[in-house]
């Protein structure tokens, strides 16, 4: 099987084109639909990836990927945020949380597949 | 007493005189006689001693009583009155009001108390004409004042007028009104005057610093040469966001004499930005989400290897994520007309008195004459009348123009939560376009041509307009539709508060830098004269507080708007007995505040004064006792009506506060409400005070001494 990615997003109609898309590139993909969730698959399956969504029931995104970087053994998963928030307060948060990349919705999905095989190179 | 013992003496008086006269006149006669002659005189006078001696002193006896009785009556007569009349002439000159020195012992000294009364009445005429000449001179300045203090009172803002030191010295309804929702006072029982009252300090309400930088900051304009108001926003300790604007009061070249503060209470506009600014932040990000959404899955669609269900996929998230937009747009979009009804400030006015007025406006701008139809007479409406007049004119003006010599009315009718304003013609036909152009225009009228469209008015209201046409009866018509106003009054002071104002001015030149109590004037002091009705005499076995009502006296002046009153739950039973007295029944204490609730308030109120009380060590041990559960010391200066009375009339058997108040001209309402006590405590304190200045007592400190060495605080501690 190819490398493998999580997508966490709590709205469905989002989380059915990335799966198609990220499974058309090629990638092993993973749902989680909330934030506890999206930690424990992380720890579980340990994706290469995760396309993060910031705002989630339970967990924030934002939380989720502070949680990451402080877990020794998953420290290192690569981490694309995606979020709603545009403000620059939200990008220096997610920034600040450790996040990898981080991309404001909407976004164009050429950029988001150029995007993630950068990161996966 | 002093007396009665003076008047003993006086009486054995006589009778001791003729004893010595006596015995001095035997010695005498026996020591002129030669030593030869004296044994004949002894032998011949003393077997008389035996027989006859009785006799003599049966006949002294008889001479002593006569003159103890004579004395007695003289005294009675002529002497004891004299110190009464000496007592009440001293009142009277105290106090012209005081009642007439009674005619007491002999003709003369009736007449003496006659001549006084005299002299008192006619100083009273001569005060009344004084008073009579000053009343007309400062009538004129008094309806300046009123003037003044009308204008406050329909201020839509809330007024206050401090000194330099922050005192206040003039407050509007509205202030109180504002303040009395950041009062922390239990069951409004302070009705806002724990905060606001003449003399108080603002720094009550606002803090200290704030002010003073706002004053600084006026200052550096002030030296700068530029005028204009400081303005900041401060948080009350009760949550309210107040807009304050400082502006200061100059004394001709000199400085700042005091300041004015005009407060808004912006905590819902406030509010309503805020929830502005949230619902936007909201629509901005949900609709960043549905974009994506629909982004992502039109970008998948562009595969031209889809299967048909991945296909019908896709197609339905664009589907399902535009109805979530629409929808969320529909919903902000009523919210945003919800904001611009309040964002404009429309006032409320009587239907009818709109269309009349109106029908007015276009008869003498327009020179059309229009009928008015009978509108509901209970119909309000929140428009911003200038505008909504401007428009009707200038629809008017246009009609005129355009068609000659249209029949016009108005009219207006409720329609489901708003109104239908008609404006209806007959008379012609005009075309579609100039019509549609009559509203985007900007209005003229005249030779004045207005900043505002038709189109601006109406949403101004959150409105709209539209033509309606009925051929059958060649009428045509606009309708404005527009907001109905609120049932419920608007929050301005309830009825009989918006007046007076509330000032005094004499409190400008007031100077109170020096907190020490006992060296200030008795008459400079702010006081808080309070009573409290209990269930009974022992606190310290489980009788409580029922009520306390308090009132304040600045400058001399007694503040009867300034008041406290407050009935207190005293979390026990009422006993039978003391109901007829203090009149309060079970059932009026049910649900009011505990005393630990209404004891900080009261301490707030009393804040800065000295408490004064009729026989007020009885009301402190109540307030003693409470002082661990409510928190609250009250250790300022405390003065009692009673020993102040006991000093200015040492010879009264009764000091209870009726006796007084009737020496003294008061007269009494309300007896046995705390408040009633309260007032009437006030207006004897106020008349004991020039009494005690005459005795040479004017400072607190001098006051207290004096109180302390009086006969009566002497007996009771």
């Amino acid at each position: 099987m190819g490398t493998k990615v999580l997508i966490a997003d709590d709205e469905p109609n989002i989380v059915v084109s990335l799966e198609f898309m990220m499974k058309r590139e090629g990638y092993q993909v993973l749902v989680a639909r909330d934030g506890p969730a999206a930690l424990e698959a992380i720890r579980r399956e340990r994706p290469a990836l995760v396309l993060l969504d910031a705002m989630m029931p339970g967990m924030t995104g934002f939380d989720v990927c502070e949680a990451v970087r402080a877990d020794d053994g998953v420290r290192d998963t690569r981490i694309l945020m995606l979020t709603a928030k545009g403000r620059d307060t939200d990008v220096a948060r997610g920034v600040g949380a450790g996040a990898d990349a981080y991309m404001t919705k909407p976004f164009s999905t050429r950029e988001l597949v150029a995007k993630v095989r950068d990161m996966l190179a | 007493m002093t007396a009665g013992r003076a008047r003993l003496l006086a009486m054995l008086a006589p009778g001791a005189a003729l004893a010595v006269w006596g015995v001095a006149g035997a010695v005498l006669l026996r020591a002129t006689l030669g030593p030869d002659r004296r044994p004949a005189l002894d032998a011949a006078v003393a077997p008389l001693v035996a027989s006859h001696g009785m006799l003599v002193v049966v006949w002294w006896l008889g001479a002593a009583a006569c003159g103890a009785w004579v004395v007695a009556r003289i005294f009675d007569r002529q002497v004891a009155p004299v110190a009464r009349l000496a007592a009440a002439t001293r009142v009277l000159a105290g106090d012209a009001e005081a009642p007439e020195v009674p005619p007491l012992g002999g003709a003369g000294l009736r007449d003496l108390a006659a001549a006084v009364n005299a002299l008192a009445a006619e100083r009273r005429s001569l005060q009344d004409e004084m008073a009579g000449r000053v009343a007309e001179a400062s009538a004129r300045v008094a309806e300046q004042r009123d003037q003044l203090g009308a204008l406050m009172a329909e201020l839509q803002q809330a007024v206050l007028v401090c000194n330099r030191e922050g005192r206040i010295l003039l407050y509007n309804g509205r202030a109180k009104t504002l303040l009395r929702g950041v009062s922390r006072a239990p069951g409004g029982g302070a009705g806002g005057s724990d905060l606001v009252g003449l003399g108080r300090s603002i720094h009550g309400v606002i803090d200290r610093p704030l002010i003073d930088h706002a004053l600084e900051t006026v200052a550096r304009r002030l030296s700068r040469g530029d005028a204009g108001a400081a303005r900041f926003v401060t948080a009350t300790a009760g949550g309210t966001l107040l807009r304050v604007s400082l502006a200061p009061v100059r004394h001709g070249e000199g400085g700042m004499t005091g300041y004015v503060l005009l407060l808004d209470d912006i905590t819902r506009e406030q509010e309503a930005h805020g929830q502005r600014d949230r619902r936007l932040l909201e629509l901005t990000e949900a609709s960043r989400a549905s974009f994506a959404s629909m982004q992502a899955a039109l970008d998948m669609l562009d595969y031209p290897d889809l299967e048909p269900e991945e296909r019908e996929r896709f197609q339905a998230v664009v589907r399902d994520e535009v109805g979530a937009m629409s929808a969320r747009l529909a919903a902000a979009a009523a919210g945003a007309s919800e904001d611009l009804k309040t964002r404009w400030p429309l006032q409320e006015m009587l239907g009818a008195d709109l269309l009349l007025a109106a029908a007015r406006r276009i008869e003498a701008e327009a020179g059309q004459a229009v009928a008015v139809d009978a509108a509901d007479p209970g119909l309000w409406l929140d428009v911003d009348s200038f505008a909504l007049l401007q428009a009707l004119t200038y629809l008017a003006g246009r009609l005129g123009a355009a068609l000659d010599a249209p029949a016009l009315r108005l009219r207006l009718a409720p329609a489901g939560g708003r109104a239908h304003l008609d404006l209806v013609w007959s008379g012609g036909e005009i075309g579609v376009e100039a019509l549609a152009g009559w509203q985007t225009a900007p209005m003229t009228l005249g030779e004045t041509r207005s900043a505002l469209s038709l189109r601006d008015v109406v949403e101004r209201h959150g409105g709209e307009l539209w033509i309606e046409r009925d051929r059958a009866r060649g009428e045509a018509l606009f309708r404005f539709l527009l907001p109905v106003a609120n049932a419920e009054p608007g929050e301005g002071p309830a009825d009989g508060e918006s007046r007076p104002a509330y000032y005094d001015f004499d409190l400008f030149a007031a100077s109170s830098t020096s907190r020490d109590f006992d060296s200030r004037a008795l008459t400079e002091i702010a006081y808080t004269v309070f009573d409290s009705e209990t269930t009974g005499l022992d606190p310290a076995n489980g009788d409580e507080i029922l009520q306390i009502g308090a009132t304040r006296i600045v400058n001399g002046k007694l503040l009867r708007g300034e008041c406290f009153d407050q009935l207190v739950d005293p979390r026990r039973s009422i006993p039978e007995a003391g109901i007829p007295i203090h009149g309060i029944r079970p059932e009026m204490v049910r649900g009011k505040p505990v005393i630990t609730e209404v004891l900080p308030a009261f301490h707030a109120f009393a804040a800065d004064t000295v408490l004064v009380g009729h026989n007020v060590a009885f009301d402190l041990r109540f307030l003693k006792l409470k002082e661990a559960a409510s928190g609250v010391i009250f250790d300022q200066p405390v003065l009692d009506t009673l020993l102040l009375a006991s000093i200015v009339h040492p010879g009264e058997a009764s000091h209870g506060l009726e006796a007084i108040a009737g020496r003294l001209g008061v007269s009494i309402s309300g007896r046995h409400t705390a408040l009633g006590d309260a007032l009437a405590t006030a207006e004897v304190f106020l008349r004991l005070l020039p009494l005690l200045r005459q005795q040479g007592i004017t400072t607190l400190g001098e006051a207290r001494t004096a109180a302390e060495a009086s006969w009566y605080a002497r007996l009771r501690y």
